[in-house]
């Protein structure tokens, strides 16, 4: 099992590598004529007015809080997945259970009106 | 000397390659490292010139469904139309923008091909092949696809764009949402075949693919796989028209061309995916006797997940971005929700008091159950679309309303008290 972990490893520092060979590639290929006009910031081709990191819309904010909620959940479910088949039968209940409590903090945050886009 | 195996050539080659720098007199240590150096070589190679087919078929066949022909000017049938591209895009000018963050900037393409690539050290090609069979497979696959959501924040961030930011608050919006019933329906392979591992997953297919024992949660997957990779109809993210590109609008040149690469690898890596979780990976006929025949089937698999999703695309239009989280977090995470719950029970059910029953029998009930749950959904939909008709416009004739309407009214769920 080391060795599968190992060509992890060395896949990931591999991944890193094999695209920036074309870009490394393209630096040398390329024409490098930058002028002022050119490196602006592109606005539909305006000039841009303020600042480019505006605020968000905090709604964005609530949808990543409730993707976490979910997928924390989802990770305490893995392992009674993979615990499925020599599990008796009442032990499905109690993840059916542990699901409940979730599906119940959906309904609550969507009458809350907390899943509109507004 | 490893006896030459031509049913196994691939496996042959590498211990021949370990067998052969033991012989010279290295340590086991080094003749490993080579080893693994050699095989990732070739794997990311052919993972990295597998999209350049696949977007001459993509071009092509798209072309088709349009009733025009694809590209076929560039070589016969259009097939080097890819190289030229990737020729224009190599002596394209690399501009950055003056204010923008370098580092973060150069990064965040490598970045997001990284966790494509990554995404195939575990799917199994053949029955002997598979790069790192390690048992927390499918958790390793999730963790890689948020490496590649931070890839895309990384990207507009760094841009210094006001259209990149947003495009790219955007993109991870979407994402992460679609993620959730993407886990929850890749509970159901876990849970049908007892271990997280995609080769024990695929093992355990060798009598019934998955797509028969839930075929509900094989098409969830599909769809919030599709959303995951930015295709229509969720291809909100890319819309040229609608807002400028999104996160990639400050990238030029061959930086231009790896996010295009990963957005085209990203594409097809899903093929495989559906293919292994469910379309049975690489069993077929033979396959275990002659694992060369299950690269074949593996292959076949994919490229019909492939064509699935650009006939998906070719055909549907794009969806609001509104309509597509309400869709997400209305319809599709409590559905999940609710196949994961009826296949857990009536499996066990099924174990518990019918332990006899054979495969066939296994099958047969799993499907009936699915199929049951399919028409409760589309029952309780109907029926919360007839309500939200009749409050709205006191019209008694309401027909079969669409399920990404983003009203809280739903009266298929038990609603708690409060």
């Amino acid at each position: 099992m080391q060795t599968d972990w190992l060509f992890i490893g060395i896949f990931l520092a591999i991944g890193l590598v094999f695209p920036a060979v074309p870009i490394v590639l393209a630096y040398f290929i390329s024409p490098h004529k930058s002028n002022p006009l050119k490196n602006d910031t592109y606005e539909c081709g305006i000039e841009t007015v303020g600042e480019a990191w505006v605020q968000f819309k905090a709604q964005y904010y609530i949808f990543a809080l409730v993707f976490v909620v979910f997928d924390v959940e989802s990770v305490f479910l893995f392992p009674w997945a993979v615990a499925y088949k020599a599990m008796p039968f009442f032990m499905v209940f109690e993840g059916i259970l542990f699901i409940l409590l979730l599906v119940g903090a959906l309904v609550y945050i969507w009458r809350k009106g907390v899943l509109e886009w507004a | 000397m490893p006896t030459f195996d031509p049913a196994n050539i691939f496996m042959w080659a590498y211990k021949f390659l370990g067998w052969w720098l033991t012989s010279l007199g290295l340590a086991p240590e080094f003749v490993l490292f080579v080893q693994l150096f050699a095989a990732i070589g070739m794997l990311a190679t052919v993972v990295l010139l597998i999209p350049i087919f696949t977007i001459w078929l993509e071009r092509k066949i798209a072309g088709r469904f349009q009733d025009r022909l694809g590209p076929n000017r560039t070589g016969p049938y259009g097939l080097l139309q890819s190289f030229a591209d990737v020729l224009k895009l190599l002596t394209k000018e690399d501009i950055t923008p003056h204010k923008a963050d370098k580092w973060i900037f150069n990064l965040s393409p490598l970045f997001g091909v990284l966790s494509i690539i990554t995404v195939w050290a575990v799917i199994p090609w053949a029955s002997t092949m598979v790069g790192a069979d390690i048992n927390v497979g499918v958790l390793y696959l999730l963790g890689i696809s948020g490496l590649g959501t931070i890839a895309i924040m990384m990207g507009g961030w760094s841009s210094n764009n006001k259209f990149a930011l947003l495009g790219a608050f955007r993109a991870v919006a979407q994402l992460v949402a679609y993620e959730v019933p993407m886990i929850i329906t890749l509970l159901i392979p876990v849970m049908l075949s007892g271990s997280m591992s995609l080769q024990s997953i695929v093992k355990a297919q060798g009598q019934m693919w998955f797509i028969v024992l839930a075929p509900f949660a094989g098409v969830l997957f599909f769809i919030t796989s599709i959303a995951e990779i930015g295709r229509a109809p969720f291809d909100l993210l890319e819309a040229e028209s609608e807002i400028a590109t999104g996160y990639n609008i400050e990238y030029t040149g061959m930086k231009f061309g790896v996010w295009m690469l990963q957005e085209f690898s990203h594409a097809f890596a899903v093929g495989p995916l559906f293919a292994t979780f469910f379309l049975g990976g690489w069993q077929g006929p033979y396959a275990t006797e002659i694992p060369v025949l299950g690269i074949v089937y593996f292959m076949l698999k994919s490229f019909f997940g492939y064509f699935m999703i650009i006939w998906v695309r070719s055909t549907l239009p794009r969806i609001r971005i509104d309509h597509l989280m309400s869709l997400n977090w209305k319809f599709f995470v409590p559905v999940s929700l609710l196949a994961l719950i009826v296949t857990a029970l009536v499996d066990k059910a099924m174990s518990e008091f019918a332990p006899g029953t054979g495969v066939a029998g296994r099958a047969i009930v799993l499907f009936t159950a699915n199929v049951l749950l399919v028409i409760s959904v589309i029952i309780g939909i109907r029926n919360a679309a007839h309500a939200v008709r009749v409050k709205e416009e006191g019209d008694d004739h309401a027909e079969h309303g669409d399920a990404a309407d983003s009203h809280d009214d739903h009266s298929a769920h038990p609603a708690p008290a409060h």
